[in-house]
């Protein structure tokens, strides 16, 4: 392995010509000076370097498109028998708070991804330009936006197979989608934090997940909570995840859930306020 | 006309839990100019340089870079400055031209303007037929070009250069010194820190020796250098037998000190300050010949800054 390496990088070197010093000096003195860029234009240059990284290393989608569909074929085909007394009726159940439950998982990357920029000589080049001081973050969640719709695009495409059929209709599908990706983006801000504020992305990883799995499981994506022991039903029905698994279910089956979708969107108003506040100030500390 | 200041620092102070990295620095750096900052590994030479380009706030003192202060006026120094860290500032996934044209993005050129810019910097640096690889596979002369083309996407007034030849070969090493020459001369100051003593010499109008958190000397390198001594001849013998005699003459005819090398056939003398050095030098060795000692080899030469370095650190130490 290191004696390959050896030789593409003296192979570079061979390629690198030497540096053309008129050149260098007419590009230096032409003092262009474009006025700096605005806050979206620059969350969007930072979110088209995710997307360079995707083309670069696209191992990194496996992980987010694979497991979806593990978990939806293991969930319906494993346990649907014994919690609903069919395959076909639980898929129906499942589909929503099941994506819900996949792609909300997957936001622990962007703290992760975080951590280790932060970590790396690169961050201090980012934090040395005159740029909105949130571009880097937000630019990660406008990137991941496009994992999390791709993910969601393909577990539906694999229900479907599976026989799954949503009442709510495409807008219903749609919609609850949206409502799913408006959660993600202002929950992220939490691993953001994290991401911040850590040491090494090990740590990110064993906090989010041992945050993330009582999160998800005691939730109504696997189960009706009306099977729960009473004590424990209020605190299942009124997590940010239940509320939104209720939220996107009722918009794929087409029932309009006001309540849920409204308070959906006020825990990811609290999630982006608060961690969003966190974050930059955690940013800025560094 | 009084030259602009481009850094003044007063009592710049950082700890890292117990330890503190930098101890109440002052610098004062002239525009246009290099400015060297000397000092062994864990001197504070980065943490001086990472508080004055806004990325560590200074736990006590205070200092502007072009008048700004660096930290209320952040925002404002970062408009001014650019970076190149003691390692490489790029993102190692993206190629160098994606690096080059991201960052000219965020510097507010258009898509097309960027592209250009980073076009030309990569031809200016020789980097043209590199530029579709991933930063990943580039040699450390070829990162240290690269991140300097991207500290200077936008003419900086001030760039900060961290250790910017730390690990390179000579050739490399000669080709990052014609570039911040190149830079200076196009009226951008840098402030270069350094472990190498010859990097100081060659490329610095002027020089802070850094040690243990505070700056130990400041100066010209002609200054400091002569702060230790006047210079030195040295010596190689064609006979080991002849050298107590040629110490002897030599101590006669220069009045000054003779140190006996290790190697047995060389010996160094001392040259007193204020006369002209290669008078000194001339006399000696027409006093030798006269002895009928001979020579091999000799060489004249004022201290370097290796002996300015040790003199300095020694004295504060005792």
């Amino acid at each position: 392995m290191a004696v390959t390496e050896t030789k593409t990088k003296s192979e570079n070197e061979a390629a690198a010509a030497p540096v053309e010093k008129e050149r260098l000096r007419r590009l230096l003195a032409q003092g262009e000076r474009p006025a700096a860029p605005s806050a979206f234009a620059s969350a969007r240059a930072f979110a088209w370097r995710s997307m360079l990284k995707i083309k670069h290393v696209p191992e990194q989608l496996g992980d987010i498109l694979v497991f979806p569909i593990l978990m939806l074929l293991m969930f319906t085909y494993l346990f649907g028998g014994a919690i609903a007394g069919g395959t076909g009726d639980y898929l129906q159940f499942l589909l929503p708070g099941i994506m819900v439950m996949s792609i909300v998982m997957t936001t622990i990357y962007t703290g992760m991804s975080v951590n280790i920029d932060i970590n790396k000589g690169v961050s201090d080049r980012f934090r040395t330009l005159p740029i909105w001081r949130a571009a880097p973050m937000v630019g990660y969640l406008l990137a991941d936006m496009f994992r999390y719709a791709a993910a969601g695009a393909i577990m539906f495409g694999t229900g479907m197979v599976m026989g799954y059929r949503p009442a709510g209709g495409a807008v219903g599908v749609l919609l609850g989608v949206g409502l799913l990706l408006v959660f993600c983006f202002a929950f992220s801000w939490v691993w953001t934090w994290l991401g911040l504020v850590t040491r090494s992305e090990k740590t990110v990883m064993s906090i989010s997940m041992s945050i993330m799995f009582p999160l998800t499981f005691l939730s109504n994506i696997m189960v009706d909570p009306a099977t729960m022991p009473g004590w424990l039903q209020p605190v299942v029905e009124n997590t940010p995840i239940s509320q939104l698994v209720d939220g996107v279910r009722g918009l794929f089956d087409g029932t309009s859930p006001s309540t849920a979708i409204l308070t959906t969107l006020i825990w990811s108003a609290g999630f982006t306020a608060v961690f969003g506040f966190l974050t930059l100030r955690a940013y800025n500390r560094k | 006309m009084t030259r602009e200041t481009a850094i003044r620092a007063e009592g710049l102070v950082k700890h890292f839990k117990d330890v503190k990295a930098v101890d109440g620095v002052d610098l004062e750096v002239p525009a246009g100019t290099v400015y060297g900052v000397l000092g062994p590994n864990g001197a504070g030479k980065t943490t001086t340089v990472r508080m004055l380009a806004t990325l560590l706030r200074p736990d006590a003192g205070r200092a502007e870079v072009f008048g700004r202060d660096i930290v209320e006026d952040a925002a404002s120094v970062r408009t001014q400055v650019s970076l190149t860290g003691q390692y490489a500032s790029l993102d190692e996934d993206l190629t160098g031209l994606e690096n080059l044209v991201l960052l000219s993005r965020l510097y507010g050129f258009a898509k097309p303007a960027a592209r250009s810019r980073a076009a030309d910097l990569l031809e200016a640096f020789g980097l043209s037929s590199a530029g579709g690889k991933q930063v990943k596979s580039y040699s450390g002369g070829m990162r240290r070009r690269l991140d300097i083309a991207a500290s200077i996407i936008i003419t900086p007034k001030l760039l900060f250069l961290d250790e910017p030849t730390t690990g390179l070969d000579p050739r490399s090493r000669n080709q990052v010194w014609e570039v911040v020459r190149t830079i200076v001369g196009e009226g951008t100051t840098v402030l270069l820190t350094t472990q190498y003593l010859e990097e100081a010499d060659q490329l610095a109008s002027r020089i802070a020796v850094i040690d243990t958190g505070k700056v130990i000397a400041e100066g010209t390198p002609g200054q400091l250098k002569s702060s230790v001594g006047a210079g030195s001849i040295k010596l190689r013998l064609h006979h080991a037998d002849q050298r107590e005699h040629a110490r002897r003459i030599l101590a006669e005819a220069l009045r000054a000190e003779v140190e006996l090398d290790d190697d047995p056939v060389a010996l160094t003398a001392l040259l007193l300050p204020g006369q002209d050095n290669a008078m000194q030098g001339a006399h000696a060795l027409g006093e030798l010949a006269k002895a009928g000692v001979l020579v091999d080899d000799f060489s004249l030469g004022q201290p370097s800054l290796d002996e300015v370095f040790l003199a300095l650190t020694n004295r504060v130490e005792a």
